[in-house]
């Protein structure tokens, strides 16, 4: 970043000061990585968990505009950007207007830190994953002021509770991710990765026990951090109206849901970097396209977003599949259980840290024994659910 | 109590797992979604059923012009303009507006020719209310309405003069 601005500004804007350049350069990579990168990745993720709920619920979703509906997030932002924005008469107007920037802000700048590939990285700060986790509580701040803000009991309530889950989850999301931390030594986000390897037996999701159950802790804790169901106690349509964003119309709405699908991406990230090896690929498969090539580094990439995408759906799934939780159960899965199991869990990675200090290898491939049978009997059970349910099988998924 | 702990979790556990295969087996079922305007296998008019309820319509030919329809509805959406013409009394209009209609269907039931009924076409969106009126008279043109034939008057009346006899007949033997 810093060599770009310095050539910038040798090459083309040598009369303005270095820390100008350096300004301009910053806010034109930000302006890219926001339109170019962030805005469609949330765009399609709205497609396709749309897709993926309409199949499961024997719909077949948005397929109208563009080729199989791919383009509908780019009609409803046309439509979002040409409504009205209405802000009600009570509302207390700077909060009302800030609030959304603030969540899209808490996002979006935890992009900076994803390592997309080894060299792909906007910034490796030291504290990357301290950093993802700050960024977070930045967005809490919006969703109580949008509530507080708004100047409606169903904002009120769904700010609170926001602030209520978003706070409580913050701390088996800590102590989850704390374990992966234990194992690499190191708060950076590129060391953990290179701590791991390609191969799932040196993932830190089959490390030890501990870790295999930090990784789910960890899981349902990001899960209920994004707001996503079934913790999205603050937007309960049933309860609340639309929660936090009731009074919001037009693009300020749709920053909120901007926000949580990058969440979204930002959920399978952190869980990928932190114990499904990252963008680590196979050596052979490395130097078959050349270790230092950049076809390498899209091999890495694309290896990041499959996992990615593997929980992306994990977690769409599950809003299809659990009811929403009442607010006391919310409370106590957080604080009975949760957080109970993330102090074990860690205290547990420690002590296996000072018994085996070189992982015990046999633990290793049970552990994967035991997941791959976990699958394979999935599998199965969906195979069984199908033939009972005698329908008609369609693979295709672009009906 | 603990073991209701450990309990709750292995419970939260194996739910979850055989929800996940519920969910997922019906993501590989057929769609049962019926694409609307443009792929569905026959026009959608003929895929409703014949006697659903859409728009009306008045077979003008045995149109009686009793008015029945008219002060049946409650709504008051049908307007039957009648006028006195050198051949007798025609019908100058009758207008049905849809945009009014409830789809109740009162206007049906007392019509002596059945001549105003549903038909299954219902798509008929426009832009305004006044495209939503529906005339069977065209402007400008009168109508003659139609008229039971007398034969079957008389015979309708011969029938029941018979029956009165008959019951006339029956009440007889006992007096």
């Amino acid at each position: 970043m810093e060599n770009f601005a310095i050539h910038i500004h040798e090459s083309y804007l040598y009369g303005l000061p270095l820390s100008v350049v350096n300004l301009i350069v910053m806010f034109g990579a930000a302006f890219v990585v926001l339109l170019g990168f962030v805005a469609p990745f949330a765009g399609l993720l709205s497609f396709i968990e749309r897709r993926i709920a309409a199949r499961i619920q024997c719909r077949i979703g948005p397929n109208r505009v563009g080729p199989q509906g791919l383009l509908q997030f780019l009609a409803d932002g046309v439509k979002s950007l040409f409504k009205e924005d209405l802000i009600p008469k009570v509302a207390d107007k700077p909060l009302f207007i800030i609030a959304p920037y603030l969540v899209f802000l808490g996002m979006f700048t935890s992009f900076v830190v994803l390592p997309f590939s080894s060299q792909w990285i906007v910034a490796d700060l030291n504290v990357g994953i301290l950093y993802l986790f700050a960024t977070a509580a930045i967005t809490v701040v919006g969703l109580v002021m949008a509530g507080w803000g708004s100047g409606s009991k169903w904002s009120m309530l769904g700010g609170m509770r926001s602030a209520a889950q978003i706070i409580s989850y913050e701390i088996p999301t800590g102590l989850a991710a704390l374990t992966a931390i234990l194992l690499a030594g190191s708060l950076s986000l590129q060391e953990i990765i290179a701590a791991q390897g390609p191969h799932p037996w040196q993932w830190y999701f089959f490390d030890n026990p501990f870790t295999f159950i930090a990784f789910f802790i960890l899981f349902v804790a990001l899960v209920a951090e994004g707001n996503r169901a079934p913790f999205d106690l603050p937007e309960a349509e049933t309860e609340l109206v639309s929660g936090y964003n009731t009074e919001y119309s037009g693009m300020r709405f749709l920053f909120f849901f901007f926000a949580e699908w990058a969440h979204l991406y930002v959920l399978g990230a952190i869980l990928t970097t932190l114990f499904l090896g990252g963008w680590q690929v196979p050596e052979s498969l490395l130097a078959s396209v050349g270790a230092e090539s950049i076809a390498a580094r899209i091999l890495e990439l694309v290896f990041f977003q499959l996992k990615i995408y593997v929980l992306v759906f994990l977690v769409v799934q599950l809003r299809w599949t659990v009811p929403r939780v009442r607010m006391d159960q919310m409370m106590d899965m957080c604080w009975k259980y949760l957080v109970p199991i993330g102090f074990f869990c860690v205290a547990g990675v420690a002590i296996w840290m000072m018994l085996f200090p070189d992982g015990v290898s046999f633990v290793k491939y049970l552990l994967i024994a035991f997941s791959s049978a976990m699958v394979l009997y999935y599998f199965y059970k969906v195979y069984r659910n199908f033939k009972d349910s005698r329908a008609e099988l369609e693979l295709n998924p672009f009906v | 109590m603990s073991s209701g702990y450990f309990n709750n979790i292995k419970e939260a556990t194996v739910s979850l797992f055989n929800g996940f295969a519920i969910t997922l087996s019906n993501m590989f079922r057929k769609p049962v979604t019926l694409q609307y305007p443009d792929k569905t296998p026959r026009s959608v008019t003929d895929l409703m059923p014949e006697r659903s309820r859409s728009w009306l319509k008045v077979e003008m030919p045995i149109c009686t012009a009793c008015l029945n329809c008219e002060k049946a509805c409650p709504i008051d959406c049908i307007k039957i303009t009648t006028e006195k013409d050198p051949s007798g009394r025609v019908m100058s209009g009758f207008d049905i507006d849809m945009a009014k209609c409830m789809y109740c269907g009162l206007c049906t039931e007392p019509c002596p020719t059945g001549a105003i009924h549903f038909i299954p076409e219902f798509e008929r969106a426009s832009f305004s209310l006044d495209q939503m009126i529906s005339r069977f008279v065209p402007e400008g043109e009168k109508v003659v309405p139609y008229k039971v034939p007398k034969k079957d008057k008389d015979e309708e009346k011969n029938s029941a003069k018979e029956e009165a006899e008959d019951k006339a007949a029956e009440a007889e033997p006992d007096a």
